[in-house]
């Protein structure tokens, strides 16, 4: 049984006569406790999908269930971290963290609910760091707390979008690391959404490639193959690794590579007027604009027989 | 400890230093000089005659600075009295323009029918000149009895004042980041606690800016709106001291309404830049 369904979910932008269709009919099931990845391209509508399972879009086709509901709107059962943070600067890491806990348990004393906000706190290592403000945090602190936030809503399901986009090479190592540790040891369900094939295979059970927009679809599931524990130095010689990576690669630049095959466009025909090059040149102001058949203000048509 | 920059201190002096000295050298002075005759006659000399200069406005007008909160009588108080009274009204109008003015940018920049419809009214209404308000003020409060004056001045004061404060907010409202949005709505926050929690927090920073703008207003108005309706403070005290002829007075107004004003707008700046620094 399937936690987390999209069935034949389609979803565009924009006016009707200028639609651009960013997802078409995709297909994705997850088993509970199951960590996904989705590996794309840029731009490519791996972001769209996952504000369809958070509620904030709403597809224009299919449907999107969790638990058997369909989704209608945000809830606090799917926590979620942004790629930009989206951190509240005027608010200290406690706050931030204490803003969701208040929105998602009302009724838990006051005691109980700043316990869960240093839980978390001390969870992804940023007591020390408790009292200061987003602005005085490094880029992956701050997604240390956006993680912090997302787990002690305490969710059903956690989406990741581009968690570690915005960091360098060597904090991205570091952090793929932690937040799989902290994922797994939750036992939730994780989306992943990456555009590293490598930090996908790192982290998730099972990953999937999505073709290049606009209507982009879902490649085959490739099932990682590796254990639960995984360092990334050894990991980096392991053939399974390297033929795994290879195969996502493939499809990506393969199949993955072509973008839908219809596109509808608006055409429009060249309207230059052809010039007769036997008429003279003025000598002041040079060479003469092509003319186009949309600026002409009158036609003279000759009628003499 | 912290470096002092002698530039920041000693420029500006210089500058004052060579203001003073071309208003001196400009102004009139006033001449005895004696006549065929052998009587003797008081004349004014100089570029512009009837302007006092530097010194003589000092000596003329010392009485209101040296003793700056002192009574003597209704008309002849120190001269920081007079601002003190001044400040009063421009407090009382100001607050009225905040509070009217803030919930209104908020409905401005919330709802985009809200704002199709009445920013032309708006729009058309913020140039009105704190005069042209100010009758139909008096008009408005005329049977306040012994309040309709202040009424028909705080009524000025907050009309004028207001737009700033709404048309900044009502900015800000509409720049509030998607993000924070988002996050209230993935939070399930609710209507009243997206308002407090996340919309007023993230627009404080333009709101400010209009509060500062707002002020710097409700201040340049009181000048006009004590000399129409009499009312004691800094404007009233110039009207008088014109009908008098004292024109040393009236530099000694200018001066004072200029750095009330500029005090004012740079402790609001203070604070403006405080709620910047956060976000």
């Amino acid at each position: 049984m399937s936690f987390l369904v999209l069935n034949q979910v389609s979803k565009g932008f924009g006016p009707p006569e200028a639609r651009r269709e960013v997802l078409r009919g995709v297909n994705l099931s997850v088993k509970q406790g199951e960590i996904v990845a989705i590996v794309g391209y840029s731009g490519a509508g791996k972001s769209t999908l996952l504000h369809l399972v958070s509620g904030l879009l709403k597809p224009d086709a299919g449907f999107v269930t969790l638990g058997g509901q369909v989704i209608e709107g945000p809830g606090t059962d799917r926590g979620v971290v942004f790629q930009n943070y989206s951190l509240l600067p005027w608010m200290t890491v406690a706050e931030n963290i204490r803003l969701a806990v208040d929105s998602v348990f009302p009724n838990w004393t006051e005691v109980r609910r700043s316990e869960q906000v240093d839980r978390y706190i001390h969870l992804v290592n940023l007591t020390h760091a408790r009292d200061r403000r987003p602005s005085e945090l490094s880029g992956g602190m701050r997604q240390r707390v956006s993680v912090a936030r997302a787990l002690a809503m305490d969710p059903q399901i956690l989406l990741l979008d581009e968690p570690l986009g915005a960091l360098d090479a060597l904090t991205r190592g570091t952090l793929q690391e932690e937040i799989s540790r902290i994922c797994r040891a939750s036992g939730k369900t994780v989306v992943l959404i990456t555009n590293d094939p490598d930090e996908g295979i790192l982290m998730a059970d099972r990953i999937l490639p999505m073709s290049a927009g606009p209507g982009a679809i879902l490649g085959p599931s490739f099932p990682v193959v590796l254990g639960p524990t995984r360092d990334r130095r050894a990991l980096n010689q392991d053939p399974r690794f390297k033929a795994l990576r290879a195969e996502v690669v493939a499809w990506l630049l393969g199949p993955g590579a072509r973008p839908a095959v219809s596109v509808s466009r608006k055409l429009t025909l060249p309207d230059l007027e052809p010039e007769d090059l036997d008429i003279p040149r003025p000598l002041i102001g040079g060479r003469r604009r092509p003319r186009r058949r949309s600026e002409e203000r009158r036609e003279t048509v000759d009628l003499t027989p | 400890m912290k470096k002092i920059h002698w530039d920041a201190v000693l420029m500006p002096l210089v500058g004052i230093a060579l203001t003073l000295l071309a208003w001196q050298l400009i102004s009139g002075r006033t001449v005895i000089r004696s006549l065929a005759d052998g009587t003797e006659e008081e004349v004014r000399l100089g570029w512009v005659q009837d302007l006092p200069g530097p010194v003589q406005t000092w000596e003329k007008t010392r009485k209101y600075v040296v003793e700056p909160f002192a009574k003597r009588e209704e008309l002849d108080q120190g001269i920081l009295r007079f601002t003190w009274y001044s400040l009063v009204i421009v407090a009382k109008g100001y607050a009225i323009a905040l509070i009217l003015g803030t919930p209104m940018g908020f409905l401005l920049g919330l709802s985009a029918t809200f704002s199709k419809m009445f920013d032309p009214i708006i729009q058309v209404l913020r140039p009105v000149s704190p005069l042209a308000w100010m009758p139909l003020g008096v008009v408005l409060f005329a049977n306040a009895g012994k309040s309709a004056n202040e009424l028909a001045a705080l009524f000025t004061i907050a009309v004028c004042a207001m737009w700033p404060t709404v048309l900044n907010t009502a900015v800000g409202v509409r720049a509030i980041p998607q993000d924070y949005l988002n996050v209230a709505r993935v939070l399930k926050l609710s209507r009243t606690q997206t308002l407090f929690r996340i919309m007023i927090p993230a627009t404080l920073p333009y709101m400010f800016t209009g509060y500062r703008l707002s002020l710097g207003i409700a201040w340049l108005v009181i000048v006009a709106v004590e000399m129409l309706t009499g009312r004691i403070g800094i404007g009233n005290f110039l009207w008088n001291e014109y009908n008098n002829g004292l024109y040393t007075s009236i530099v000694l107004c200018i001066v004072t309404i200029g750095l009330v004003g500029f005090s004012l707008d740079r402790a609001m700046s203070l604070l403006e830049r405080r709620f910047k620094s956060i976000l």
